[in-house]
């Protein structure tokens, strides 16, 4: 046969196929609206998780060399500031910076933001920067109050002197920065203490050692690593996590469904089909190469609008769907759209997954009815 | 026109915008280089170490940084009660330490 012919054969199957479609059309819409709608779901769990993990490691490649958090019964704690003496003594490491930040719970917008000091704070006194999910929670602007009560008890005023930029807000949304001496004077911390200490190593392959030698000599305290910074995010969402696990529970029970339908063999209404093809000559091969389209169409046409649709979704939408499921009960939720990343691999992952295991269970039972006799199955 | 030609062309559509997706993402991945340039950039100056994404309990909104003990860390009874803290999977760096 030649490729021509051959050709022609497949587009006198494929007018079989959506013909035979066509006339359940009820059942195979539902089929394919939910099929598309797994394919959706799990394509884009995979295209935002994929793509957090890939931002993060990015941006986060800027994070401090190491971290110094002093533990007490378990819990952080402030860290005195003295320590960072016997941490500069350690070989390799070339500065030692006592960090400021903590957690601010505003009782008037129900919010919680990130108070830090910066290293340099270009602005004075009794003014802040603010990020943009603190401007847009408190309807702040350049020069507006934004009122913050001491841990004394007493409200303090602040100018609000710099809207961080938008476009960072995936890890500025909730920052307010102020200067040193009005952290101290808001939270009341003493000038020997700090939130943590941040250090500077010469050569990232010490890291490990820097660390165990701090863990040796200052046994209450924990150092992190700029590398398990980085691989947080690698395993934040993985398929332990709630989300995942729901997704993927809902999908694997969903195709249990589509293969188990599929598989306990076919309707008296296509089995009689089957046998009246073969009654006017179908070879066998025919009758499963019609069923093969059948397949194809159902599971091509959902798999790339489900693909097509959930990188829409994810990456023109700021995957709005999984807004209200990230956000839970915070106030400030950063508005922010991640950089598309899309590889051969995840598709590869995702077509076996679901377009593959519905092929398959599509051809068995349509080639265990096409090799019997027509005269017996359209009796049946 | 036939049926098969209807969706022969419908398949054609869906398989050109399949590639415009990679076409996309590429171009947007190059376009926004400089961006995440700037952002680590803030990351770097001060000194940050998490994401913004959950801000409502502080160990999803800095997991790196939070408590070794923070599942159940006010009671042993005291179970998870912040929609986020189901979402996310504890750091591996806290994982390793139990």
């Amino acid at each position: 046969m030649t490729i021509s012919r051959w050709i022609q054969k497949q587009r006198y199957l494929i007018e079989m196929t959506l013909s035979s479609l066509l006339r359940r059309k009820g059942k195979y819409t539902a089929l394919i609206v939910v099929y598309t709608s797994i394919v959706f779901l799990l394509a884009s769990v995979m295209f935002f998780t994929e793509a957090l993990e890939r931002e993060a490691r990015t941006v986060l490649s800027g994070a401090p060399d190491i971290v110094v958090q002093k533990l007490v019964a378990g819990r952080h704690d402030l860290i005195p500031t003295a320590y960072a003496e016997t941490i500069r003594e350690i070989r390799g490491v070339t500065a030692v910076r006592p960090a400021l930040w903590g957690y601010y719970f505003d009782p008037v917008f129900g919010a919680n933001y990130t108070v830090m000091v910066p290293e340099v704070f270009e602005h004075g006194p009794g003014e802040v920067a603010v990020g943009p999910g603190v401007a847009k929670a408190t309807g702040s602007e350049i020069d507006y109050i934004l009122p913050i009560w001491t841990s004394k008890g007493k409200l303090t005023s602040f100018f609000v002197k710099e809207l961080l930029a938008s476009e960072s807000q995936l890890v500025s949304a909730d920052l307010i920065l102020m200067s040193e001496a009005d952290f101290r004077a808001v939270f009341d911390i003493p000038e020997h203490l700090a939130t943590n200490l941040v250090l500077e190593v010469r050569n990232p392959r010490e890291l490990p050692v820097i660390a165990a030698k701090i863990s040796d000599q200052l046994p209450d305290t924990r150092p992190i690593l700029r590398t398990e910074v980085q691989r947080t995010y690698d395993s934040v969402f993985s398929w332990r996590s709630g989300l995942v696990v729901a997704v993927l529970i809902g999908s694997v029970l969903a195709f249990i469904i589509f293969a188990w339908d599929r598989a306990s063999g076919l309707s008296a209404e296509e089995r009689r089909e089957i046998g009246i093809l073969k009654a006017i000559g179908w070879e066998t091969s025919d009758v499963i190469q019609m069923k093969f389209w059948e397949g194809t169409v159902v599971s091509l046409t959902s798999f790339l609008v489900g693909v097509l649709g959930a990188y829409a979704h994810v990456f023109l939408t700021s995957s709005t769907l999984f807004e209200p499921v990230l956000k839970g009960w915070a106030v400030i939720y950063p508005e922010f759209r991640l950089v598309p990343f899309v590889d051969a691999y995840q598709i590869a992952v995702l077509f076996f997954l679901t377009v593959v295991p519905y092929t398959v269970s599509t051809i068995v039972p349509s080639w265990r009815a096409a090799t019997i006799d027509p005269d017996a199955v359209m009796r049946a | 026109m036939k049926r098969s030609n209807v969706y022969l062309a419908f398949l054609t559509a869906a398989l050109v915008l399949f590639g415009a997706m990679f076409v996309h993402a590429a171009v947007i991945r190059r376009r926004s280089a400089p961006r995440l340039e700037r952002t680590t950039e803030m990351v770097r100056r001060l000194d940050l170490t998490d994401l913004c994404l959950f801000t409502e309990a502080r160990y999803t909104r800095h997991p790196v940084m939070a408590d070794v003990n923070s599942l159940f860390q006010d009671s042993p009874l005291s179970l998870e009660h912040y929609p986020t803290g189901s979402l996310m999977a504890p750091p591996d760096h806290l994982e390793g330490r139990r």
